[in-house]
């Protein structure tokens, strides 16, 4: 266990587009559940609800429009309604449309809720977070006075207003570390005892809900001198989902890209990326290093995507599928290291998907390992348009040729060897 | 000449009767290693692949002398699979399973800090000394006994180093698949300290691949204790950050881990890094020859 000026390192620092992200509303409604205070507040997916929802609350209001992303502020996806009138206006302009922030893809992602929240008079902003840290293995706490803010930036330019305090995991969150954060953040006596209480939520809330990262930005300090987390962002280990069904189920993926989505469903991890080259290859490492290839001998990848392990032809062919559901795919290059699984047996995979799936972009093709030669034999004779290669490097300059005047390549594919 | 693991070294399999036990079993007899017995809960007395299966790992220990085990159980059962392992006296536990609890993982490293046990993984293709012992999902034929060590974060982009190093002529003495996973046992440090210790290593290929601070960790390892040559590669550079690449370890984060400055880090401690996937077994061979 130690505390230290830097901050530490995760993989987590940036969590809003991992695989398992829920939305502000839904965080907070967790964060109540773990006596974790919250603004009071109510959701509404359409005018006529926040109206009402208003009229709960009272005014005036802030509207908060629920994305899986970080900037919503200066996107204008956070508004201060002083009207029932105002409100109605942004209700509807918000509700439907697709808010585009510094952390969002270009088009932006769906806003099909808002959550409407009391507003707080703020006397200070803080920053807490429970994370992950793979370096020191264990659960850390990241505490800054300076809260609002970008916390990478400020530990960056200012690494000792950044505390960082680790957690054994044998003993777990002890007081001695809730009143070293409290005071490192400057709270009084009567405001630490309600910080040791938030801060022990919000690691029963990490560590019974499989969280990876929980975080608060801002947690004010109210006029009243009460302490509220104004934001909650809460980043769930996948891995553990299958033992936190209710968790799963909050899931939305209408704030994920929909090719991502589908591949999940089909057992493939598949990433969209700007390029015109597809990509299909089994192993994770591998393809990487078969992106980087590409751009290495000047091409762009169009997508990240891993077979898996075992690319039986049914993988191969749905690959395919998934792969040229892009319209940006100029060519298609094909990556596959044969090991328990026979390069014979991949290449009629690859046959049987070009078929069905009715390939019409120039497709590179490399095997190795297990069987390598008797399968590029099978394609080269296939009689369709598949170019084989016999090295990484003869194929990432084949497949870049081929995206740069595909038309050529499919004329004069099956040939070559 | 190897490390870790050699053609003495008595294996048992955790999840041995089970469909990715009982044929990653069947490989690994093949291969040559000294398999020794299994266990699945529930199964002791049985025989297995012509072998002797226990109900605990502790039975195992005791009946066979087993030293390595690999793990081969479900997700939701391979951390306690872990600790059982490290609690029966077993020396190297290599976990193959993916998908495990980043919380558990946690725990598992708190436990393991306390024993002599070395895990491996998990989330890995596992460990192989050429024609003595293999133990893991790699295909064990690309291999060929050499003088080159090699330790990856990756499954298939290990085959691609190991193809590459035993078609220079060069071959392996031991490979390490350490995993993809943020929190595992052995790491670059660890492996690259067994190599450079090892008298039948003569360099080391690393494969490195983007997310956490490992191979930055190794860097320093290498500028202070290494005396054997060093190649790094990393996977990775053009992957947009914030995007999970496969591996649940494998994610460029505001925090840092780009695969440039893993390569920037890398070079200044006096590694040889390879920016192509095509030149891994060239440069060691290079390195080698001088």
């Amino acid at each position: 266990m130690g505390v230290d000026g830097a901050a530490c390192s995760s993989d987590s620092a940036n969590p809003w587009f991992f695989f398992m992200n829920l939305h502000e509303y839904q965080a907070k409604k967790l964060f109540t559940r773990f006596a974790i205070p919250v603004p009071e507040s109510l959701v509404a997916s359409s005018p006529d609800e926040a109206r009402a929802a208003a009229q709960t609350l009272g005014m005036p209001v802030l509207v908060k429009a629920q994305v899986h992303a970080g900037g919503r502020g200066r996107a204008g996806g956070v508004q201060r309604c002083e009207s029932v009138a105002e409100l109605e206006t942004q209700a509807s302009a918000l509700l439907g449309s697709r808010l585009v922030t510094s952390q969002t893809p270009p088009a932006g992602l769906p806003v099909s809720q808002l959550l409407l929240e009391a507003p707080v008079v703020i006397a200070r902003e803080l920053y807490l977070a429970l994370l992950v840290d793979r370096e020191a293995e264990c659960i850390a706490i990241m505490a800054s006075a300076a809260g609002g803010m970008d916390i990478e930036a400020v530990a960056a330019t200012q690494p000792e207003a950044v505390l960082v305090s680790r957690i054994e995991p044998a003993v777990g969150l002890r007081p001695w570390q809730c009143r070293q954060v409290g005071l490192f953040l400057g709270l009084t006596a009567q405001q630490q005892r309600a910080f040791e209480g938030l801060l022990s939520g919000l690691y029963q809330l990490l560590t019974s809900c499989d969280a990876r990262l929980v975080e608060i930005n801002p947690l004010v300090v109210t006029e009243d001198g009460e302490l509220i987390a104004l934001d909650a962002k809460l980043d769930l280990d996948d891995s553990a989902l299958y033992r936190h069904l209710e968790l799963a189920a909050l899931h939305d993926p209408s704030q994920e890209d929909a090719r991502e989505i589908a591949a999940r469903a089909e057992g493939l991890s598949y990433i969209s990326l700007d390029g015109d080259i597809g990509c299909m290859v089994n192993g994770a490492g591998l393809a990487m290093a078969t992106m980087d290839l590409i751009a290495l001998h000047g091409g762009a990848p169009a997508n990240f995507l891993d077979v898996g392990g075992s690319a039986t032809a049914d993988r191969v062919a749905r690959a395919f599928a998934l792969v040229l559901s892009d319209d940006k795919v100029a060519a298609v290059l094909v990556n596959i290291f044969g090991g328990i699984v026979r390069c014979d047996l991949i290449a009629e995979g690859i046959l049987a998907a070009v078929e069905e799936v009715g390939v019409e972009v120039p497709v590179v093709v490399r095997l190795e390992g297990t069987n390598a030669a008797l399968g590029l034999e099978r394609l080269a004779h296939s009689g369709l348009a598949i170019e084989t290669a016999a090295t990484l490097v003869d194929a990432a300059n084949k497949v870049v040729a081929a995206a740069a005047g595909q038309g050529a390549t499919i004329q004069h594919a099956g040939g070559e060897a | 000449m190897s490390v870790l693991v050699d053609a003495r070294t008595r294996v048992i399999c955790q999840g041995f009767t089970g469909r990715q036990g009982s044929f990653h079993s069947e490989q690994a007899i093949a291969y040559g290693t000294r398999m020794v017995g299994g266990v699945t809960p529930g199964k002791g007395g049985q025989r297995h692949l012509g072998l002797p299966v226990f109900d605990t790992v502790h039975a195992a220990v005791r009946e066979t002398g087993a030293e390595a085990s690999m793990i081969y159980v479900p997700a939701a059962y391979a951390a306690d699979a872990i600790l059982e392992a490290a609690d029966a006296g077993i020396r190297v536990i290599i976990c193959i399973t993916e998908g495990i609890p980043v919380l558990e993982m946690l725990a598992v490293k708190a436990a393991l800090a306390r024993g002599e046990a070395v895990l491996i993984g998990p989330n890995c293709p596992g460990i192989i000394t050429p024609e003595g012992c293999k133990i893991g999902i790699m295909p064990g034929a690309i291999h060929t006994p050499g003088r080159v060590g090699i330790v990856s974060r990756s499954g298939t982009l290990t085959y691609e180093a190991v193809e590459q190093t035993s078609a220079e002529g060069l071959g392996q003495s031991t490979c390490i698949g350490i995993g993809g996973d943020p929190i595992h046992g052995l790491d670059f440090v660890d492996c690259l300290a067994l190599f450079e210790a090892d008298p039948d290593t003569d360099a080391v290929l690393m494969v490195g691949e983007i997310g956490g601070g490992a191979e930055e960790a190794a860097a320093e390892f290498v500028r202070r204790r290494m005396t054997k040559p060093v190649v790094a590669y990393i996977a990775g550079v053009t992957a947009p950050p914030g995007k999970r690449m496969g591996h649940a370890g494998a994610i460029v984060s505001a925090r840092g881990g780009t695969a440039e400055a893993k390569y920037t880090t890398l070079e200044a401690a006096g590694v040889q890094v390879v920016r192509s996937p095509a030149l891994l077994g060239r440069r060691v061979a290079e390195l080698l020859v001088q």
